[in-house]
């Protein structure tokens, strides 16, 4: 597929070619039935923050019949949509899932894309590098601004008992 | 209550349908003894939506299945995770590489020097390091006893989700004695945190070598006692035989991998698929079965054990004096590189994909969780079969749920 290809490399003998993002599912069915990688063994991504394009989303595939791995990359901005490659592999499912929970990068044509490892209604995407390490405010739990003196109860809390 | 209303012709295929599985229920329940079957009737027929867990003994763990039912019969099965979601990749952003490898050891809690080796693995990768021979040999000894105590986890539990109580008792028994050799080998249970990048943290103690030569010896003898609970046990093989079918052929389209793949029929193993260590240099058989449902699995698994117990007797007769750790940089930097490093844990293909960029934290650390990615195949499984295989199906996933929600 020479006109989706951009780049590739070679490290420590693992291939990774670049793609252009809208040809990624034509990508996915070129290697399933052409090149026999029949095995979709991970979707994940990479924030760069600061480059153009944001995000990169990166495939991993592998071949039975070659035993070899190859990964692709595409890179893909903030708030542009990848084409969905779970109707080619049903096991990118999940993990496209992730990736749209995580990074916030949607993916056209998911059936079924929903937050998965965070709930409904979570707002912000963790593992993009400006989200804070320690966490936000979801309003989950509540806690005092300031917990009493010796914890526990306040001194005039009439639930308080003296052990002693 | 009187019924004025029409029924409609899908209500009476309905319920003539349920009539049908009652029948075939009955007769089998009867098997060759003839039964007489009550006339079909007509009766209201309602779908159902249960939730199962996310607190329940058999879902091991925080797993919360949203169940639509047809009276016991699974129309679909939608599993909802991120209970246990720690933020352990975003975690490793923040801390340097050695630091990074405790936290691996909460993803497969039961399986913690697996989860070592590969996060060590990765970043050896990264760094083009040699692991010296008397290293390779013990990790391999480890990795094995990890996925010997693993399945025997997997045995135990998944028994007792079927009412199978004792083989539970044997098979923990076993598991302690391997929990008590990670203990003096490096003070944890658990969360082992017994590799390091390069090699190891320490060496063998005095003596662990000759006991766990005693213990392996005695193993094989162990698993026939399991299997005579458990091979050709009529109750167990009604509960395991023909239920959540799939061909090999599926389970790579799910991208399912380890023993789950094997009972399908397709040997693929990445010790000898992709070698890393020494395990090229060993010998050993990679069991696989033909019908990949629930009893296949169990025999790949018990098989996998005594070709464990196998490995690691193997890689004691060639144990010799020797460094435990490569020519590693006390500060870890690796190049500006990626690389992704998979190793067979005991569910299937564990991988970790490292960004680089050069300083001494990783820029991006993704883990490849083979419990993840099984457990989106249970749908598929469960369809059709009944609420109480739904157990055994969770069973003989064998899902963490400290790996799936990480």
């Amino acid at each position: 597929m020479p006109d989706a290809f951009v780049s590739a490399k070679a490290f420590a003998k693992q291939v990774t070619v670049v793609v252009r993002r809208e040809q990624i599912a034509q990508v996915a069915r070129h290697l399933k039935d052409a090149e026999d990688f029949r095995y979709c063994v991970d979707v994940t991504a990479v924030d760069w923050r600061d480059r153009q394009p944001r995000f990169d989303v990166v495939y991993h595939f592998y071949s039975f019949s070659k035993n070899d791995r190859i990964r692709v990359k595409c890179g893909v901005a903030d708030g542009e949509e990848v084409p969905s490659i779970s109707e080619v592999f049903l096991a990118a499912n999940w993990p496209e899932r992730e990736t749209w929970d995580m990074f916030g990068i949607p993916f056209a044509g998911h059936p079924d894309l929903r937050r998965i490892l965070t709930w409904d209604g979570f707002h912000g995407y963790p593992l993009r590098k400006d989200f804070p390490v320690e966490g936000i405010d979801t309003g989950a739990a509540v806690y005092p601004e300031e917990w009493p003196e010796g914890g526990g109860p306040a001194a005039d809390d009439p639930n308080r008992k003296v052990v002693s | 209550m009187s019924d004025e209303r029409p029924i409609s012709q899908e209500e009476k295929d309905r319920a003539a349908r349920a009539a049908e599985d009652l029948k075939g229920a009955a007769l089998a329940a009867a098997e060759s003894v003839p039964v007489s079957v009550h006339p079909p009737t007509l009766f209201e027929v309602q779908e159902m939506e249960l939730n199962f867990g996310p607190q329940h003994p058999s879902t091991h763990g925080v797993l919360r299945l949203v169940v639509r039912v047809d009276g016991e019969r699974i129309l679909e099965t939608k599993p909802d995770v991120g209970y246990l979601h720690r933020g352990t990749e975003k975690l490793f952003e923040t801390e340097t590489y050695p630091m990074g490898i405790p936290h691996t050891d909460r993803l497969d809690y039961i399986a913690a020097a697996t989860n070592n080796h590969a996060f060590c693995l990765t970043i050896e990768k990264l760094l083009g390091v040699e692991i010296p021979r008397r290293a390779q040999l013990i990790r391999v000894i480890l990795d094995e006893l990890q996925r010997l105590s693993s399945h025997l986890v997997w045995l135990g539990t998944s028994g007792l989700d079927l009412g199978a109580v004792t083989p539970f008792w044997y098979a923990f028994r076993e598991r302690e004695q391997i929990l008590d050799f990670f203990e003096e080998y490096c003070g944890a249970r658990l969360t082992l945190n017994c590799m390091r990048i390069g090699g190891l943290p320490f060496d063998l103690t005095a003596g662990w070598v000759e006991r766990l030569i005693e213990f392996i010896d005695d193993l094989p003898s162990r698993i026939d006692d399991y299997e005579q609970l458990l091979t050709e046990n009529r109750i167990w093989k009604k509960r395991t035989v023909g239920i959540g079918v799939i061909s090999g052929e599926e389970c790579i389209e799910w991208g399912l991998t380890g023993p789950l793949l094997r009972a399908a029929g397709v040997e693929w193993d990445l010790r000898r698929a992709q070698p890393y260590e020494c395990y090229d240099e060993l010998d050993f058989a990679i069991p696989t079965r033909v019908n990949g449902d629930t009893y296949d699995r169990y025999i790949v698994r018990v098989q996998e054990m005594r070709q464990s117990a196998r490995i690691i007797r193997q890689c004691i007769d060639r144990l010799e004096a020797g460094e435990i750790r490569g020519k590693v940089p006390r500060v870890i930097k690796p190049p500006a590189e990626e690389t992704y490093a998979s190793i067979e844990s005991p569910k299937g293909e564990l991988g970790f994909y490292c960004v680089s960029n050069g300083t001494n934290r990783p820029y991006r650390m993704h883990v490849r969780p083979p419990s993840f990615i099984n457990l989106q195949a249970l749908p598929r499984l469960a369809k059709g079969h009944l609420i109480s295989d739904l157990v055994a199906l969770i069973g003989t996933i064998d899902i963490v749920l400290g790996e799936v929600d990480r």
